[in-house]
């Protein structure tokens, strides 16, 4: 089943035309590697798939189960199963964790006609979650992401996506800062959220995420577009020539 | 020249109150009376012109016409009151309606240890020691000309007196009732609040409108923390949209003693608070902890004054103000270490959100400092909703409504948990998280 479907999408900060026709189809269950250099609009694409109105939208179209994504709000896609692990998750003092995430919660089962969750039952279900990214109670009844390490906002980004439980997840980023222990412990709880009916599109710089998050598909990024999909194996083609030779081919292919 | 017509109107009350022979109590008293409309007769309605009035100008008040409080009453229920006031109804209270003790909404209850509360017009009846003692000693009617106008108009009002080592369990609750509907009243409530030596107590004046109206209530309260007392007060203000309120808290701290004095206001249409401490003992220590919330076109000026006296005396202040629609938040703080105050740490904060590009905030610390063995620090910041936290809220689901309710929230957090009262700072997590979800 088709999840995710992007035509011609095209996508401007400001003056700058950051996204310049990206085309790109993600079935239930796959998952997506982008790749690409800085700069190239890997950000970009999951912020505005996730609706931040930083960017304007000027060309194309994104069908998301069937439905115009790009006309929905940020909080109307959340809510509709899109979930965005942030590359800089904020930090927000005078909210903890818990509050914060039995809000996003109930704002979504509200949203799709089920019954709120009470303090109770959202104790247990986050709980149960926590094991997944090795995250203690005492994390979780912190302000939100304050004086958090790089790992354990990252860890936290992934808790949120297992309670929020979403259809389809934008990882941006999520390898950068991390040592390798916290690399395991973020790709693990990722692996374990991989489903059948859940996609997921992985963004990274870096070919290292992918030995742990092992992908279905890689498309790489470069000046706004897609310049070459492939499958797992053109990770390593990538790490081993770096991304030079690739700025050559997108030249030679215009 | 309103201000002056404005101040011949209160000066003709007072005459008029004198001659009707109901400015009744001992002669001390009247002494005091006299000494308060005397100096208010020569200060006038402080103007912008007065730097510690710069920022706040009286004008919309001083050009409306009040009569006279005397207890007035309108028709409401007793549970809207305790609701809108934030009482505990289990713990002990006084109610005052329009500027007149209300015995029937009031329930004393027995205090332990020595300690007791009750109505200042009982207490001036049987001329009690004490107030001649304390009542008028603190706040200042030569210099400052509000606490003039009220100490001119003492009549009734809070007295809380805490024996010598009690510890009173429960809060007490101090509430101020003000306005009728279709009249201009003006009260002056005065409270006094005297903690013995090694004493502690909980004290929640909070200062309501119910009934509507244009009003003003202006307000004085003297609190006396003797030598190693623990005092923790709170004014907590919902007046009605329409009114006017002038209140000052003059504190003066013991050797050792410690004071919290939160302020928080939530509405009025004029609003003005003013707080002095006093760090008159070695060791003593104040935090003061503040919370204002306006919108519409509020005008909220908080400004408060700590005087570091003796030697290794601590101030911790924090004020916090998120200010919506064309609201006017101003913020003085001001702190003074004299020459003999060595070792005193000093430190104050005030920050401000402004959810809307028609807010606005002047905020002026102002330090002066004659010691030169001192730690003094302080901050103060005026910032928006932070976009990137906004986007990230509605990005996890939460709507753009409950995303600036959970930052409101979250911006307010420390000064209301600072709120030691559980049901209080319960009832008032639960107004701002209501309030900002509605906006």
């Amino acid at each position: 089943m088709m999840m995710l479907d992007i035509r011609g999408l095209k996508a401007k900060a400001g003056n700058k035309e950051i996204l310049r026709g990206i085309d790109l189809h993600v079935g239930a269950g796959e998952v997506h590697a982008i790749m690409g250099p800085n700069g190239s609009g890997k950000s970009t694409l999951a912020h505005v798939l996730s609706g931040r109105e930083n960017y304007e939208v000027t060309g194309g179209e994104v069908t998301y189960k069937g439905k115009d994504l790009l006309a929905m709000s940020p909080e109307e896609r959340a809510r509709e199963g899109i979930f965005l692990a942030f590359q800089y998750p904020v930090e927000i003092t005078g909210v903890s964790t818990t509050y914060f995430l039995k809000a996003a919660l109930n704002a979504a089962r509200k949203h799709r006609g089920l019954e709120e969750l009470d303090a109770m039952d959202f104790l247990t279900l986050i709980k149960e979650k926590m094991k997944l990214v090795e995250m203690d109670q005492a994390l979780v009844n912190r302000p939100l992401n304050e004086g958090f390490s790089g790992g354990e906002k990252k860890r936290n980004e992934i808790l949120q996506m297992a309670v929020l439980d979403p259809t389809l997840a934008l990882l941006d980023e999520t390898d950068s800062g991390l040592d390798i222990d916290a690399l395991r412990v973020v790709a693990d709880g990722v692996n374990a959220l991989r489903r059948e009916d859940r996609a997921m599109i992985v963004i990274t710089h870096y070919q290292r995420l992918l030995n742990y998050i092992v992908p279905d598909f890689i498309h790489v990024l470069y000046d706004g577009r897609i310049v070459k999909s492939g499958t797992k194996e053109l990770a390593f083609e990538l790490e081993s020539k770096g991304y030079a030779w690739l700025k050559s081919g997108a030249s030679a292919a215009l | 020249m309103i201000g002056a017509e404005s101040k011949e109107q209160y000066l003709a009350a007072f005459e008029r109150w004198q001659s009707s022979g109901k400015a009744n109590g001992p002669s001390w008293l009247n002494e005091l009376r006299k000494a308060g409309i005397s100096s208010f007769a020569s200060l006038g309605f402080p103007t912008p012109k007065n730097e510690d009035w710069k920022y706040t100008n009286l004008e919309p008040l001083t050009s409306c016409r009040f009569a006279q409080a005397n207890g007035e009453v309108k028709s409401f229920s007793e549970a809207e009151i305790l609701t809108r006031a934030f009482v505990d109804p289990d713990c002990p209270r006084l109610v005052f309606l329009n500027g007149v003790y209300a015995p029937q909404l009031s329930s004393p209850r027995e205090l332990s240890g020595g300690a007791r509360a009750g109505s200042l017009a009982e207490l001036i009846k049987r001329d009690d020691r004490l107030l001649s003692a304390q009542l008028g000693h603190y706040a200042s009617h030569r210099r400052q000309s509000l606490v003039a106008l009220n100490t001119a108009f003492i009549g009734d009002g809070a007295v809380v007196i805490v024996a010598p080592g009690c510890h009173l369990a429960r809060p007490i609750y101090l509430v101020y009732l003000s306005g009728v509907a279709g009249q201009q009243l003006v009260s002056h409530p005065r409270t006094l609040i005297f903690l013995g030596a090694g004493s502690e107590a909980k004290i929640v004046e909070s200062y309501i409108g119910v009934n509507g109206g244009t009003y003003f209530c202006n307000a004085v309260t003297e609190l006396i923390g003797e030598a190693d007392s623990l005092a923790d007060h709170y004014r907590l203000q919902r007046e009605g949209e329409t009114a006017f309120h002038t209140g000052t808290l003059e504190a003066n701290l013991g050797r050792g003693a410690h004071l919290t004095a939160h302020a928080i206001t939530l509405s009025g249409s004029l609003v003005r608070n003013d707080v002095h401490v006093s760090l008159n003992g070695e060791d003593a220590e104040c935090v003061l902890n503040g919370l204002y919330l306006a919108g519409g076109r509020q005008h909220v000026d908080n400004s408060t004054s700590i005087e570091h006296v003796k030697p290794r005396a601590r101030s911790f202040e924090l004020y916090k103000g998120i200010l919506d629609g064309a609201a006017h938040g101003v913020f003085n703080g001001k702190i003074v270490v004299h020459k003999d105050a060595q070792k005193s740490d000093a430190r104050q904060v005030n920050k401000n959100l402004l959810l809307s590009g028609n807010a606005a905030v002047n905020t002026k610390p102002q330090l002066e400092i004659y010691a030169d063995d001192v730690k003094c620090s302080h901050g103060s910041t005026i910032g928006q909703m932070d976009a990137d936290v906004l986007f990230y809220l509605r990005s996890r689901g939460l709507g753009l409504d409950e995303a600036r309710s959970l930052l409101s929230f979250a911006f307010a957090a420390d000064v209301v948990g600072r709120i030691k009262i559980d049901s209080l700072r319960e009832k008032l997590d639960e107004y701002i998280v209501a309030r900002f979800r509605r906006i």
